[in-house]
């Protein structure tokens, strides 16, 4: 198992051991493990929500649940899932691993920061634990006023609260991103020399910087309404629910982007390496990057074509939501011709990638749907939608946060996973995924409305398959869980660059020390230099030690 | 990022007396009717006046790199985004004529 | 200007790096705030385009004396914190702090100011709830301005508070000599959360003491 080297070699994990040692430890890489505890909880919690909604739905009768648990089990899914998992998982896990490594930087600009944003984030995520203890929210993850703010009998206040506080953490990740990729990155290191993971970082930070605020003093606001009375979004004052509305998804929609676009940058990573291939137009990766950040700030009425907006406003929403799913389509582009004439291997993280790009694919077409007024009014609030946001959120970037765990997990621990167990897992994935969510296209086009725990019975037999899907994709799931536990112990142990592939990261042993480079590098090479020899930077003194 | 351009005291008491100046005029103007929306207009006016010059000067950013600029504007950029969209929805909706009945 | 004899964090390669940093950190939490008032920005606005009769009316209910005084001594207090920061720029030990107590006075003077016209609002039953009492038709659509006007200068406050913390610490600092014109990030950065302050104030003066003074 281990040779005698590895047992000698310090490294940020073995640098020191105790509790202590962990939970005020300031290195980015230990934070990452922090986050990745966190995540995983909150996904395995998010998934027994979803759980016992897909038994409810087996049959068309509410028999396992009243209609006001099922309310509050969506309300909790959706957040739990959304708040605590989808957003801070790739950035808050492999963003804040990698990012120091790639720019060939110590840390982030801000350890102390970051240790703080895990803290808030658990202090957010205790709040809502807290709610759901005690009973739950059921307005669903949209709160909309005025039930929200005034008529719900539920923890709506201590759940609120809870994002609110989460929140902090997202701008305190993002704020350290944004200024440690300006300040820190090594010499040599120019902005189209780093790998597109750090590109798509940089653009998820500027909408944690900018959408996240804005959400926070939306909720704020409803607890502020239902603890104090200010009725800003009261009616029987003259109060506008469309007001809450407007200021809900001007955040939400641009978080549906936090959610994405770093699956997005792992995606980069790994189609380049398991194509052994320097990515397709590099440049215009990167800059759709920053277009789907910003043009995602000017969609977000899109979710509210039915709800009494403005024809005219409507119209303008839908013209722009159709302009940002363009970007996304030129990163597939590339990314498909990245592969064309590609030396491709089907290791666990490829197998996951080119799920990711079968699936954001049929997930963004069929955003393009629902972002044509005409199509939305029938559509919105069905099934359809569940079906086009899973596609995204879970075809898409679970499976590249699967991917990229798989990926930086012999960096991250010095070990590899085993490998045909871990291909399996992704197999079983893709198709509890499908077996899963499909049918809900069909179910939500039929006219199946979402949110409701009865059906007329010629839905059946399509819940029924979603279903099935469902505890497919729960064993998917278990799998790496269990997998990676177990590799922790008695995974082969990896070497300094296992996969071969190319960026500052794999430059370094693994796990890397405390400061991530025994020597710091300057980068000489253009990113994904796969056809030739050399590292992307060079040392002073050659070589870092311990190859 | 900054320079470390230190700002005499006399171009800090010149600001300092303009937005004092201008914080009179402002509340002195309010109790003129100037007709139609122009109170607010000019109410706004003197106020974005006022940031300007405390953003500029005492923040120092009139010395500051253009990346500092960048991150000033967008700030602003982003909550105009935010009230231009928004108010294209809340003052259109009346252009429509409804159906009653 | 780096100085490698200055002591930097280990993850920075210089002083200068990190002062770099720290500023544009400052800047990028500035950026968050702004969205934050943002928000609030936008519901006043949505209300007070709908509403405008009822927000003059409201409006003219809060003391403008009291307002301007209080608009004068925050813009005050920016000229002494720049001020500060200077000092600090020129290794003036003295100046520094005397310039932070200056500033620190008059942000707790506007607080001071600003709880007295909470606790007449309080007496005149113009806190949305229960509480509120409103003569006329106009009632209903007062008492969003109200929300807004406790919402948006309750939130500035809790800023100031949190703002005359930091102040504080930087005079025990200050005080002890921890800042030269080598080192003094810490004053600058305050100075910029400060000035922040400032500037949100100088847009609610208006928007919530000057509605309709015209048709008074």
């Amino acid at each position: 198992m281990n040779g005698p080297v590895e047992e000698r070699r310090q490294h940020y994990l073995n640098v020191n051991y105790g509790l202590k040692s962990w939970l005020l430890t300031i290195d980015h890489k230990r934070i990452a493990w922090l986050y990745l505890l966190g995540v995983t909880f909150f996904f395995f919690v998010g998934g027994l929500f979803a759980t016992l909604i897909r038994l409810e739905l087996l049959t068309p009768q509410g028999d396992l649940v009243q209609a006001e648990t099922y309310n509050k089990l969506f309300t909790m899914h959706g957040v739990t899932m959304i708040f605590f998992f989808l957003i801070p998982s790739i950035p808050a896990v492999l963003g804040n691993f990698l990012i120091p490594l790639m720019i060939g930087a110590r840390d982030l600009a801000f350890p102390r920061l970051n240790l703080a944003s895990w803290y808030i984030y658990i202090l957010g995520g205790l709040f809502t634990l807290a709610a759901a203890a005690a009973g739950g929210v059921d307005t669903g993850w949209t709160f909309y006023t005025p039930y929200s703010s005034i008529y719900s009998n539920t923890h709506v206040a201590l759940t609120v609260i809870g994002i609110f506080i989460t929140g902090f953490s997202s701008i305190l990740t993002g704020l350290n991103f944004i200024v440690t990729i300006h300040t820190m990155r090594a010499p040599g290191m120019t902005w189209f020399r780093l790998p597109l993971f750090v590109w798509a970082h940089y653009a998820t930070s500027i909408i944690f910087i900018l959408g996240t605020p804005v959400i926070a003093i939306t909720l704020a606001l409803v607890a502020l309404e239902r603890l104090f009375g200010l009725g800003i979004f009261n009616p029987e004052l003259g109060g506008d629910p469309l007001l809450f509305q407007h200021l809900f998804w001007f955040y939400s929609h641009p978080a549906v982007y936090i959610m994405i676009l770093p699956g997005m940058g792992v995606i980069s990573e790994l189609i380049t390496c398991f194509a052994r291939k320097r990515v397709f137009g590099y440049d215009f990766i990167a800059f759709s990057s920053l277009a789907i950040a910003v043009l995602g700030f000017l969609v977000w009425g899109h979710h509210m074509f039915v709800s009494g907006q403005s024809v005219y406003a409507s119209m303008i929403f839908s013209l722009l939501s159709m302009l940002v799913a363009i970007p996304s389509a030129v990163k597939v582009f590339n990314w498909t011709a990245t592969l064309y004439k590609g030396s491709i291997s089907f290791d666990a993280p490829m197998l996951y990638a080119l799920g990711f790009i079968g699936l954001f694919t049929i997930g963004g077409l069929t955003g393009l749907f629902l972002a044509t007024l005409g199509v939305d009014i029938h559509v919105h609030d069905t099934y359809f939608v569940i079906a086009h946001f899973h596609y995204i959120m879970v075809g898409s970037a679970v499976m590249a946060y699967l991917g990229g765990i798989h990926f930086w997990w012999p960096k991250m621990t010095g070990r590899k996973y085993p490998e045909p167990l871990a291909r399996l897992a992704a197999v079983i994935i893709f198709l509890g995924f499908n077996l899963t969510f499909f049918p809900q296209f069909v179910l939500g086009y039929l006219g199946m409305p979402r949110r409701y725990h009865v059906y007329p019975p010629e839905f059946q037999v399509l819940n029924v398959m979603s279903t099935a899907g469902s505890s497919i994709l729960a064993v998917g799931y278990v799998l790496p869980l269990a997998y990676l536990i177990w590799s922790l112990r008695y995974g082969v142990v990896a070497g300094m660059n296992p996969w071969k592939a190319k960026g500052l990261e794999w430059e370094t042993t693994s796990p890397p020390p405390t400061d991530n480079f025994e020597v710091m590098p300057t980068v000489v090479h253009e990113a994904y230099a796969y056809g030739a020899a050399e590292s992307q930077a060079v040392y002073p003194a050659g070589k870092p030690a311990n190859v | 990022m900054k320079s470390d351009h230190v700002v005499s005291i006399k171009l800090y008491s010149a600001i300092f007396g303009a937005l004092l100046v201008m914080t009179l005029a402002t509340a002195g103007a309010a109790f003129i009717d100037l007709g139609g929306n122009l109170n607010t207009v000019v109410a706004m006016l003197i106020a974005a006046c006022k940031a300007l010059l405390v953003i500029l000067f005492f923040m120092h950013v009139r010395y500051s790199s253009r990346l500092t600029w960048v991150f000033v504007g967008a700030g602003f950029f982003w909550l105009m985004i935010l009230l231009s969209l928004t108010l294209a929805d809340v003052l259109s909706r009346r252009w429509l004529p409804t159906v009653v009945g | 200007m780096s100085d490698s004899s200055i002591v930097h964090a280990h993850q920075f390669d210089d002083a200068e790096q990190q002062h770099e940093a720290s500023w544009l950190g400052m800047w990028v939490f500035l950026a968050t705030e702004v969205m934050f008032f943002g928000g609030m920005f936008l519901g006043y606005t949505i209300y007070r385009s709908t509403y405008p009769e009822a927000f003059a009316d409201a409006s003219n209910h809060l003391d403008i004396w009291l307002g301007t005084i209080n608009t004068a001594v925050l813009i005050g207090s920016s000229f002494t914190m720049a001020l500060a920061v200077r000092s600090a720029q020129l290794g003036a030990r003295k100046p520094l702090v005397r310039f932070l107590i200056l500033t620190l006075v008059l942000g707790a003077l506007f607080l001071g100011i600003k709880f007295t016209e909470y606790y007449a609002k309080i007496e005149e039953h113009l806190v949305p709830g229960s509480n509120f009492s409103y003569a006329g038709p106009l009632g209903r659509a007062a008492q969003i301005f109200f929300s807004f006007y406790f919402a948006m200068t309750g939130m500035h406050a809790l800023h100031m508070i949190i703002g005359l913390a930091l102040l504080t610490a930087l005079i025990v600092k200050a005080g002890r000599g921890r800042f030269s014109s080598v080192y003094n990030t810490p004053v600058e950065l305050v100075g910029l959360y400060w000035h922040f302050v400032d500037i949100v104030w100088i847009f609610l003066f208006p928007l919530l003491y000057l509605v309709g003074r015209h048709l008074q």
